[in-house]
């Protein structure tokens, strides 16, 4: 293999990573298994690295996998398998298109305070306060909501637009689906960073990934030491500089022969803009390689190893002060605590785990899960939530838990999952249509999967219901069924730490089937 | 450039779409006044087809026991004088089971899926041009419709299985003689076909006693919410004295769930009576049914309401009625 075919590569196999990443992320009808979205997100380095730590298991280790392949071709994780990095140079190509190609990119001084700071703010904050830095620059996590919030709608959009048409000629195989509204507050982030992201590719290639992004400046440590890179040949290279001008990282030196691998995201285009091909990738050989030392880089290093050890010990005195959702303060309705969805086990443990990549958001089939906006506290924003006005949890379902990147959401097997209360079920007598109205309804105890919410006597022939918060498994369908306004009578308060119901009561029936007809 | 391109469509699709929808809602009005002008006109062809006057059967109604879904149904419709009493050929069938809840077809709570594929099957037989069916699920329409096994047996017999579970396959309608239900939004394809056959299944129901004939209506509906929050039974039996109305009524009493209704917990809710009944008169079908149940007609307030408005016959004593045992 020559070092030329090696853009192709990239770009065939990073096309490939970007168009599963967005299927999967737009997949609204739920069609790609659980299986392989796992296999797809195995390698992405932050979920990665969180499932790690909570289940301290190799088989979460994608991360360990990424950081050896670091080691050994440097940041390709940021050109093969990062959707964000991918996208970004989607963004990029079409920005060229506007750029005269001469005038592109070429050698910039490398953003080295404002990296290694945000790497280390970001390592800080993670290991002492919480995971929310985190969930706002995590790439993957960004792509994430990128995808499920922009793209999916106009997915749908499109959906619905031909299923219309189609529906016309009596043909239903494409099914109206309906859009999740635009929520301008919980969007601001997203759009803020895609304004942010957007921009700065458009324009400065990948200078997002080398200035902001954590993962990146991470794995950028770790490549300068990497076995394979891109180096020079000295004796062939006439200093014509196209290599510089193609780098989308600005990180080559032409003028010295020299390539700032901790930028270089291995995308190859320099190799194949040499017209002496001076530029290879190869095995480092001990010519080329540098001894400068660069104090300022090494005191953040030391800085942040010293934060990694020193500091994870303190977080543990700070654990009561993870941020749990307060009582009434921010909560809407008469919640005490907002509903987690299931296999989270303690709302605690989600919030500390979810990076609000909203995967599960975008998988969920009922459309129960939004994304939160102060129901977990300020801090929490866009982790998902149950949300019992929009929607309910489908009894027979485990869509979220099976395809969690941090294992913030565990997986349940379905019988398990029935029996999982993520929050009880609440009676208002006083909104009940049956009490206020004097009118049969019972739609609450109708959708009750359980019977956690049954009928009992009431005035005359009417049934009013009543719960059994011990079978109760806080899927919401009643308070969702429930038609009052603009409160419900059937409401479920979130459990703080997800319980066990007790299985529903079953009893043969009293009734025998007729031998003759009884009428 | 691409990027461009789509910011510029992205209005345009949005603005193009709602477009399609207020012509499509006008072609639909106009279509709707249409039909009313021209069913008018026609009214003496449709009557020998509808319930207006009685089918060429020698029966009000038919009861079998003792078979499998679909044996009974070859049975019941052969004592009807078959399904070409009720279907003409070339035209158009809606068939309405109830596919309810997302649960296996051993708990009862929707539609048995061999009959529905059984009764599919004799509208083809019949000369039907095609078939439809749907229900306004409660559960996620998908799983539903496929943990029901409905959709599979349906699309084995021939029929075309149809969303219905966004409000633009909706259309508005006018109930001017409801007391509490003066108009509803019913799924375009109750008004693009030319028969409704209505296949229920009798189960026990938490509020209003009973789910037969005329509460599987909820399921044309948009807006069940208003149901529920504007007396409910009074509602049902409005909806009763809407013009298009059931050709037949095929009620699936093979399992039936006889409490924890309309959803069921387990097995344990299901008792078998390996029955069914077919009628051309919804009220009498759900006057039958609650005896099945073992409750009295009168104690299910719809089925007295929709009696007295003339919708039907709940007086059983004074029908015709053809009982079998296989």
């Amino acid at each position: 293999m020559t070092s030329s075919s090696l853009r192709k590569i990239r770009i065939v196999f990073s096309a490939l990573v970007l168009v599963c990443f967005l299927i999967v992320f737009t997949d609204f009808r739920y069609l790609i298994p659980a299986k392989y979205i796992n296999y797809l997100i195995y390698l992405q380095f932050v979920p990665s690295v969180i499932k790690f730590y909570d289940l301290r298991t190799i088989a979460a280790g994608g991360f360990i996998i990424v950081l050896i392949l670091t080691l050994l071709t440097g940041r390709t994780y940021c050109s093969f398998l990062c959707p964000l990095g991918i996208g970004q140079d989607l963004f990029s190509r079409i920005g060229g298109r506007f750029r005269k190609k001469f005038r592109r990119f070429g050698f910039k001084k490398p953003h080295t305070i404002i990296r290694y700071s945000l790497l280390v703010i970001t390592l800080v904050v993670t290991l002492i306060w919480g995971i929310y830095l985190l969930t706002l620059l995590d790439p993957y996590s960004i792509f994430g909501r990128f995808t499920t919030y922009f793209a999916k709608p106009v997915v749908i959009l499109i959906n619905n637009f031909l299923g219309g048409i189609l529906s016309k000629f009596d043909n239903y195989t494409l099914h109206h689906v309906p859009v999740r509204g635009f929520q301008l507050l919980i969007y601001s982030i997203p759009v803020a960073f895609f304004v942010l992201v957007g921009t700065l590719s458009f324009m400065k290639g990948r200078l997002y990934c080398n200035m902001i992004c954590p993962v990146g400046t991470l794995l950028g440590l770790i490549s300068k030491i990497s076995l394979l890179r891109i180096k020079f040949d000295e004796n062939t290279c006439t200093r014509c500089g196209r290599c510089a001008i193609v780098c989308k990282s600005s990180c080559i030196d032409f003028l010295n022969y020299n390539v700032d691998l901790s930028r270089c995201v291995e995308c190859f285009n320099c190799i194949n803009s040499c017209p002496d091909k001076a530029i290879s990738y190869g095995i480092v050989s001990l010519k080329t390689k540098e001894h400068k030392t660069d104090e300022s880089k090494r005191k953040l290093i030391a800085g942040t190893i010293l934060a990694l050890f020193g500091l994870s010990h303190g977080s543990r005195s700070q654990e009561q002060n993870v941020p749990l959702p307060t009582k009434l303060s921010t909560v809407k309705e008469e919640k005490t605590f907002p509903v987690c969805p299931p296999g989270a086990g303690t709302i605690e443990n989600f919030n500390k785990n979810c990076t609000a990549c909203s995967l599960c958001i975008t998988a969920c089939p009922n459309n129960v899960l939004q994304p939160a906006f102060k129901q977990y506290g300020l801090t929490g924003i866009m982790q998902p939530v149950m949300d019992y006005h929009k929607s309910f949890c489908t009894y027979n379902c485990t869509a979220c838990t099976e395809i969690c990147p941090t294992n913030a959401l565990k997986p349940l097997v379905l019988e398990a999952k029935k029996l999982t209360q993520i929050g009880k079920a609440v009676f208002i007598k006083d909104n009940c249509i049956v009490k206020t109205e004097k009118t049969a309804c019972g739609a609450c105890s109708e959708s009750c999967p359980t019977k956690a919410v049954y009928m009992i006597p009431y005035e005359g022939n009417l049934v009013i219901p009543e719960t059994n918060q011990d079978i109760c498994i806080g899927c919401g369908h009643c308070e969702f069924a429930c038609p009052t306004t603009p409160y419900k009578a059937i409401f479920v308060d979130g459990n703080p730490v997800h319980a066990a119901a007790q299985k529903p009561v079953i009893e043969e029936a009293d009734m025998e089937a007729p031998e003759e007809f009884p009428f | 450039m691409k990027k461009i391109v789509i910011f510029a469509v992205y209005p345009l699709i949005v603005n193009y779409t709602t477009d399609i929808m207020r012509r499509r809602d006008f072609l639909k009005k106009s279509a709707g006044a249409g039909f009313a002008a021209g069913a008018a006109l026609s009214l003496g062809g449709y009557g020998k087809l509808w319930a207006v006057t009685p089918t060429p059967a020698k029966y009000d109604m038919v009861a079998i026991m003792g078979g499998e879904p679909d044996a009974m149904f070859d049975l019941g419709i052969q004592e009807l004088g078959g399904m070409s009493n009720f279907i003409a050929k070339g035209q158009k069938v809606l068939v309405k089971p109830n596919i309810g809840w997302d649960v296996i077809p051993e708990l009862a709570a929707n539609t048995n899926p061999a009959l529905v594929k059984r009764v599919i099957e004799h509208c083809f037989r019949a000369g039907a041009k095609e078939v439809y069916v749907f229900d306004h699920t409660i559960d996620n329409w998908v799983n539903t419709y496929k943990n029901s096994g409905i959709e599979r047996a349906a699309k084995a017999g021939g029929a075309k299985v149809v969303p219905a579970n966004t409000e633009n396959y909706y259309q508005q309608i006018e109930i001017p003689a409801g007391i509490k239900l003066k108009s509803a939004k019913v799924h375009e394809l109750l008004l693009e076909t030319d028969v409704f056959i209505n296949v229920p299944i009798l189960k026990d129901h938490n509020s209003t006693r009973m789910t037969c004939c005329l509460k599987n209506t909820m399921g044309l509906v948009w807006d069940r919410g208003f149901w529920h929050s504007n007396d409910l039974l009074q509602c049902i039996a409005d909806y009763a004295l809407y013009e298009k109305k059931p050709a037949l009524n095929v009620i699936d009493c093979y399992n039936v769930m006889v409490k924890h209704g309309p959803q069921g917990v387990s097995k344990e809710d299901v008792v078998q009576m390996r029955s069914q009944i077919l009628t051309t008169d919804w009220v009498a079908g759900d006057s039958a049914a609650a005896r099945m149940l073992g409750v009295e007609p009168e104690r299910i307030d719809y089925i007295p309401i929709a009696h007295k408005k003339g919708l039907g016959n709940m007086n059983l004593e004074t029908l015709e009625i053809k009982r079998i045992k296989m």
